[in-house]
C-alpha cells in the first residue's frame, strides 16, 4: 500500500486532484450544516453581485438564492450522480465483458455486437433521448448515464481476459476442474482490476459533465439543484450576471480535472511497468 | 433592482406623450415569434396569425383600450332596446385587395358560412344568434335568440375576420390556395412570405381610411432564438418587439437603451390571467382550507417584480381587471405565511407530497414554479416539480393527471367568453386543457354564470358577476397568480403603435415613424 502511494505521490498532479476532490466531496458532505436552509431559498434580492454581501460572497441568482449554497448542494448531486451511475455502468459492463472475453467463439459475437449497437448511438443524443421518454428526475438521469457508458468498461474488460484467458495459471484453474464462474470470478477478475478503476475514476468525471449539459439543457432533475442546472438557468442573463454561470461552471472543472488527473496518477502507480518518465 | 424597476415605471409613464401630425412612408420592422402556421385568420386563430393577419383583414369593430368598440368596417351601430338586434352599417368605398367590393354579404358569408365552420371560438358565441342579413348591400341585421351580453365584443378582427365571399364560397375552406396568398380588405397587403426568413406587408393604397396607413411596408422578421431577438433590436435590425418576443430577463437591458419606448398596454381584450390549476377532484387539493393555505403562502408580488418586471398585476379575481365586469370587492389574499401555517394546521395536512407541473414556455415559467414550490415548502408543503415538455404538459392536463399546475388563459373582454368556462360544471371533461380542468363544482356557479350571460343590462350583470367573483374567491377552485403585462417595446420615434385593446394586432393602420 505504501509502495503504491509513493508512486502515486510521484505524480504531483495526482496529488492536487485529490486534494481538490477531497475539498468537493467535504463541502458535498457538510452542505447540510453549513448551510442549513434549502438551496431553493430566496433569501436577498435577485441579482446581488458577488462579494458585495458578506453573507452571500458568491451574490445570489435571478430569484435571490444564495449561489454558495446552490454550489455546495451542487456538489452533492454531481458526486451522487457521478458514482452511482458509473457504479451501475460497471455492474453491467464487467460481466458482459468477462463473459464475451471468457468464452469466446459465439457468446463473444453476440455480446460484442449487442455492446457495438450500444456503441454506435452518439452517447450524448442516446441520454437525451432515454431521459427525454422518462420523466426527467434522478433515477432517470441515472439509468441514462449508465446505460450510455457502460460500452468502454466492457470492451476494455473483454480485452483483458483475453490476455488472461491463455496463462498458464488460467489453464492451471481448468485443469483443477474449477467451474468457470470460480475461474472467471477468483482468478481472471481481480486481475483486471488496475484497469478498471483507471477507467472508472474518467467514467465519473463523464458522468458529471453528461448530468450537467443534460440539466443545462433543461432535462435535469427540477427538484435538485445542480451545476448544470445553475449554468443552464443563468443562459439567459449571461450578461446582466456573469457571476451566475461562471461559478458552477469553475466548479465542474475543478471537479472534473481532478478527477482526470487522480484517473492519471492511478494509472501511473497501478501500472509501473507503464508509467511515463520524466516526471 | 427596484431602482430600475422605477426607471422602467419612468419609462411606462412617458411612453404616452403628446404627438404632433403623422408622418407618411417608412418601414417597420418587426419580430414575429414564433412564425405563424398560415395568415389565414379564419382558419389560424393562434398568436402570431393574429398578430401579422390582424393588419391585412378587418373586423366590423374595434375596441379602444377600454374595450369600448370603434368604427372599423362598419362605420356606425344601433343595438336594439331588448338586446335582441344589432344593426350594422357598412363603410361604403371599401374593397378587397384584388379590387372586388367589399358588401353586406360578404359578412353574412362570413359570419354565417365561413366562421361557423372553421372559428370554435367563435361558433359558440354564434349560438345565440338566430339569423344574419343583409336588407341592402350596406347593412346588416344580427338577430339573436336571446340577449347575449357579450355580443357587442366579438366583432374584433381575430375573433370576427371578414372573409371575401367571391374567393372562399362554394370551395373547400381548409385547402383553398387562396390561403397562402391572403385578400382582406386591411390597411396593409400580403406581398411576400419566405418561410423561415420574413413576411411582407405593403400599403393598401386604396384604402378606404383616407391617408392612412402611413407606413409603406411592414417586414416581419422570423429570429426563432430569445436572445437573437433581443441582439436584433440592439443592432437596429428590427424596430419593434411584441409582447413575448424577448425573455423577461432581457426587458430590463432593452428598456433602458436610447429612444427605446416600452408598454404593456394592447392587451387588454386578451386579458391574460395566470392561475395555478387545483386539483379539485383528489389529494389535499381538494380540501378548500390546504387551496386557500397556497393562496397565502404565495408572494405574487416578489414573482412579479422578479419575473414579470414588475409588470402586470397581482390577479385578485377570477375576472381581469381589464376585463368588463371585475370588481374588487372579494376576499383578498395578500402573502401571509402564517395564515397559511394555521389552515393547513386546522384541516391536519399530514405532509402529502403534491405534484406541481410548471408552464414549459421557458425560462421565466420554471422560475417562477421554482419560486412557488420553495413558497409552499416553507408553510410546510411537500412539493415535486414534475418536468414536462408541451406535448406531456397537455396530455396532463386533458387527463387530470396533476396536483397543481401552471397555466394562463385570455378572456376576450368578457366572462362570459372567457372566464365562465373555466368554472362552470358544464365544461368539465377529459381531453382538453382549456375548460374546467380543476373539476370544481358548483350550482350557485352555475346559474350565476347562466344567468349574467344573457342578462340585458351591465347593471345586472355586474351585480351577478359581482357575487360569483365573491364565491369563487372564497372557495379558490384555482390559485389565481399575476394578470400578466407583456411589454411592448419599440422605437420611441414609432407614434401610436398600440391604441387598441389587441395592440401590434391591428395598431399598424395608425402607426407612424418620425423622422
Amino acid at each position: 500500500m505504501s509502495d503504491f502511494w509513493k508512486r502515486f505521490s510521484r505524480n504531483r498532479g495526482a496529488v492536487i486532484g485529490v486534494v481538490i476532490l477531497a475539498v468537493v466531496v467535504l463541502v458535498a458532505v457538510l452542505a447540510p450544516v453549513l448551510f442549513p436552509q434549502s438551496p431553493w431559498r430566496m433569501v436577498q434580492r435577485p441579482f446581488l453581485p458577488p462579494l458585495s454581501m458578506d453573507q452571500y460572497p458568491l451574490g445570489t441568482d435571478a430569484l435571490g438564492r444564495d449561489v454558495l449554497a446552490g454550489l455546495a448542494y451542487g456538489a452533492q448531486v454531481s458526486l451522487l450522480i457521478g458514482v452511482v451511475s458509473t457504479a451501475a455502468a460497471l455492474l453491467v459492463g464487467i460481466p458482459i465483458g468477462a463473459l464475451a472475453g471468457y468464452f469466446g467463439g459465439v457468446a463473444d459475437d453476440v455480446l460484442m455486437r449487442f455492446t457495438e449497437f450500444f456503441q454506435t448511438v452518439p452517447s450524448f443524443a442516446l441520454a437525451i433521448v432515454l431521459v427525454a421518454i422518462f420523466e426527467p428526475n434522478i433515477q432517470s438521469i441515472i439509468a441514462a448515464i449508465a446505460i450510455v457508458s457502460w460500452p468502454p468498461v466492457a470492451r476494455l474488460v473483454r480485452g483483458e481476459v483475453l490476455s488472461l484467458r491463455s496463462r498458464e495459471y488460467v489453464e492451471a484453474a481448468i485443469l483443477s476442474g474449477q467451474t468457470s464462474a470460480t475461474i472467471i470470478w477468483r482468478q481472471v477478475l481481480p486481475n483486471t482490476l488496475s484497469p478498471i478503476i483507471v477507467l472508472a475514476s474518467l467514467m465519473v468525471a463523464t458522468a458529471i459533465l453528461l448530468e450537467s449539459s443534460l440539466s443545462f439543457l433543461g432535462l435535469g432533475d427540477p427538484n435538485l439543484m445542480s451545476w448544470g442546472y445553475m449554468i443552464g438557468a443563468a443562459r439567459t442573463v449571461i450578461r446582466q450576471a456573469w457571476w451566475l454561470s461562471f461559478f458552477p461552471g469553475v466548479a465542474i472543472l475543478l471537479t472534473v480535472l481532478a478527477l482526470n488527473l487522480i484517473g492519471e496518477g492511478l494509472n501511473d502507480a497501478l501500472n509501473p511497468s507503464l508509467a511515463r518518465r520524466g516526471r | 433592482m427596484l431602482r430600475r424597476l422605477s426607471l422602467l415605471a419612468a419609462a411606462l409613464a412617458i411612453s404616452t406623450t403628446l404627438h404632433a401630425e403623422p408622418v407618411t412612408g417608412g418601414r417597420a420592422n418587426v419580430v414575429i415569434q414564433p412564425e405563424p402556421p398560415s395568415l389565414m385568420v379564419g382558419l389560424v386563430q393562434n398568436g402570431p396569425t393574429q398578430m401579422v393577419a390582424g393588419n391585412i383583414y378587418e373586423g366590423l369593430l374595434r375596441y379602444d383600450t377600454d374595450l369600448e368598440p370603434m368604427p372599423q368596417l362598419a362605420k356606425s351601430w344601433e343595438i336594439s332596446e331588448d338586446g335582441m338586434t344589432y344593426t350594422f352599417h357598412l363603410h361604403e368605398n371599401v374593397k378587397w385587395h384584388d379590387g372586388e367590393p367589399f358588401t353586406a354579404a360578404d359578412v353574412v358569408f362570413s359570419a354565417d358560412v365561413f366562421l361557423r365552420e372553421t372559428h370554435p371560438r367563435l361558433r359558440t358565441s354564434l349560438e345565440h344568434v338566430e339569423e344574419i342579413s343583409a336588407p341592402d348591400d350596406h347593412t346588416v341585421v344580427f338577430k339573436l335568440k336571446q340577449p347575449f351580453g357579450p355580443f357587442i365584443g366579438i366583432f374584433e378582427v381575430g375573433t370576427m375576420p371578414m372573409i371575401p365571399k367571391h374567393i372562399y364560397e362554394g370551395t373547400d375552406f381548409a385547402n383553398n390556395p387562396a390561403n397562402n396568398t391572403p385578400i382582406g380588405t386591411g390597411p396593409f397587403k400580403f406581398a411576400e412570405w419566405e418561410k423561415g426568413s420574413h413576411i411582407l406587408l405593403t400599403k393598401n393604397e386604396d384604402y378606404y381610411e383616407e391617408g392612412k396607413p402611413y407606413l409603406d411596408e411592414i417586414y416581419w422578421h422570423v429570429i426563432p432564438d430569445a436572445a437573437s431577438r433581443a441582439v436584433a433590436y440592439e443592432t437596429g435590425v428590427v424596430d419593434m418587439l411584441p409582447g413575448g418576443s424577448i425573455e423577461n430577463f432581457d426587458v430590463q437591458r432593452i428598456a433602458e437603451m436610447d429612444n427605446t419606448c416600452i408598454t404593456d398596454k394592447g392587451w387588454e381584450y386578451f386579458g391574460p390571467h395566470s392561475w395555478m390549476w387545483l386539483n379539485n377532484r383528489e389529494g389535499p387539493t381538494s380540501d378548500v382550507r390546504f387551496r386557500k393555505a397556497v393562496m397565502y403562502a404565495m408572494d405574487r408580488e416578489f414573482a412579479r417584480d422578479a419575473l414579470w418586471n414588475g409588470l402586470g398585476k397581482i390577479a385578485n379575481s377570477p375576472v381581469s381587471s381589464s376585463t368588463r365586469f371585475h370588481t374588487d370587492d372579494v376576499t383578498e389574499y395578500a402573502y401571509d405565511p402564517d395564515k397559511a401555517r394555521e389552515l393547513l394546521q386546522e384541516m391536519g395536512y399530514d405532509g402529502t407530497p403534491v405534484r406541481l407541473l410548471p408552464l414549459p414556455y421557458g425560462e421565466t415559467w420554471q422560475r417562477w414554479a421554482e419560486a412557488v414550490k420553495q413558497n409552499l415548502d416553507e408553510v410546510g408543503i411537500e412539493v415535486e416539480i414534475v418536468a414536462t415538455d408541451v406535448a406531456g404538459w397537455n396530455q396532463k392536463l386533458a387527463e387530470w393527471d396533476y396536483d397543481i399546475a401552471f397555466t394562463y388563459l385570455y378572456q376576450y373582454g368578457d366572462p362570459a367568453l372567457g372566464v365562465a368556462r373555466t368554472y362552470v360544471s358544464s365544461n368539465i371533461a377529459k381531453g382538453s386543457q382549456w375548460n374546467n380542468v380543476e373539476g370544481y363544482v358548483n350550482e350557485d356557479v352555475d346559474a350565476l354564470f347562466d344567468q349574467a350571460a344573457v342578462a340585458v343590462t351591465s347593471e345586472e350583470r355586474q351585480e351577478l358577476y359581482t357575487k360569483v367573483q365573491q364565491i369563487l374567491t372564497d372557495e379558490v377552485p384555482v390559485a389565481w397568480l399575476l394578470e400578466l403585462g407583456f411589454p411592448t417595446i419599440y422605437r420611441c420615434n414609432v407614434k401610436d403603435l398600440v391604441t387598441t385593446a389587441i395592440g401590434v394586432n391591428d395598431g399598424f393602420k395608425d402607426a407612424y415613424i418620425e423622422k
